[in-house]
């Protein structure tokens, strides 16, 4: 399976056609896969919470958005989710690798590991850990029960789930 | 002029527009001149009112006017090159610069020292970046809706606040209304 492919196809089948981007190893070939493709728009941001800003603009304007971070811009990214995504009731699908925990290699990413699902939870945040590549076959239903919600739903990709580093 | 006065002398011509107006004085002075289901009022989030109309003006056709603040715009910098990369010819990010954080007490910023958001926004790859100031606003607004250009219009002006009602309007009503308005 190509998991890059699968993952992409799900957000243009429930017809997710904007998407922003801040990257990580993880995430560089779905990223690039949707990169490429005609029926999703791809606009990098610079930061997360300017991401945010793009989305909840985008579905103003009819289109269904998603935005691809790691788990570090959680910390980056509160008062946005509570202000204005939460606040305003927006569906935001964010798809986030879940940088620090099994097979990480960089042990500085394990410090807001130990964070993101208390602060996901503490925002009253649904979260989904994908930890096994199987674990894919849930994004459709994801996707459409954050449409259904209106709300922020995190899906954390852990490092097993991409495969490991290469050399693990 | 105050941003006030300027909302006041705009205020025709926004009427017919959708815009995304700055958190805090901006959005209740906007709100108590001429409320229009065409706004969409910023309660929170600091900083994200460039980044919010570029993703509408992006969705979809209608022009997107951006009413900000020198202050907003320094918080979220990386506006600019997302902007100067993307942005499509009905996006107008509209800065009223009057060199200080109104909503906080007007404590200055450093566009009232040596900083130059017009300059800033051209190195970050906007091609029509326009600065006046305050008293001819207007028609460089009309210019730039008339241009049909993704235009940076950086509004020199006062610092300084009207005595405006806080917006107790729900987030959801403001933000459903304004969805209807995108969409008649």
């Amino acid at each position: 399976m190509n998991i890059d492919k699968r993952i992409a196809d799900d957000l243009a089948a429930n017809g997710v056609s904007f998407v922003t981007t801040v990257p990580c190893k993880q995430l560089a070939g779905v990223i690039e896969e949707i990169d490429q493709r005609d029926d999703i728009f791809h606009i990098p941001s610079n930061k997360e919470d300017e991401g945010m800003g793009l989305c909840a603009g985008a579905w103003m304007g009819g289109k269904r958005p998603a935005i691809i971070m790691q788990n570090t811009a959680i910390g980056v990214t509160i008062n946005t989710l509570a202000t204005l995504i939460q606040y305003y009731r927006m569906p935001l699908p964010m798809l986030i690798s879940y940088r620090g925990e099994l097979r990480e290699p960089v042990a500085c990413q394990v410090e807001m590991a130990v964070h993101t699902k208390a602060l996901l939870a503490q925002l009253n945040i649904p979260a989904y850990h994908f930890h096994w590549q199987k674990d894919v076959e849930e994004l459709d239903n994801i996707l459409k029960y954050t449409f259904m919600c209106n709300k922020p739903v995190a899906i954390l990709t852990d490092a097993n789930f991409w495969g490991g580093y290469g050399d693990q | 002029m105050i941003r006030s006065e300027i909302l006041k002398e705009i205020a025709p011509i926004l009427r017919d527009q959708l815009v995304v107006c700055n958190i805090g004085i901006p959005s209740q002075e906007l709100h108590a001149i001429d409320d229009q289901p065409t706004n969409f009022y910023m309660l929170g989030t600091m900083g994200l009112a460039s980044s919010i109309g570029l993703g509408l003006a992006l969705a979809q056709p209608k022009p997107v006017i951006v009413i900000d603040g020198d202050g907003s715009i320094l918080t979220n910098l990386g506006t600019l090159p997302t902007i100067g990369n993307n942005a499509p010819g009905n996006y107008i990010l509209m800065i009223i610069d009057n060199g200080s954080y109104g909503s906080t007490g007007d404590q200055p910023t450093y566009t009232s020292q040596r900083t130059d958001l017009a300059g800033m926004a051209r190195a970050a790859g906007c091609a029509r970046v326009v600065e006046v100031q305050d008293k001819d606003t207007g028609p460089a607004l009309e210019e730039a809706l008339a241009s049909g250009e993704a235009t940076v219009l950086v509004v020199k002006c006062d610092s300084g606040n009207a005595k405006m009602p806080v917006i107790t309007m729900d987030p959801v009503v403001i933000r459903d209304r304004f969805m209807k308005a995108v969409a008649g």
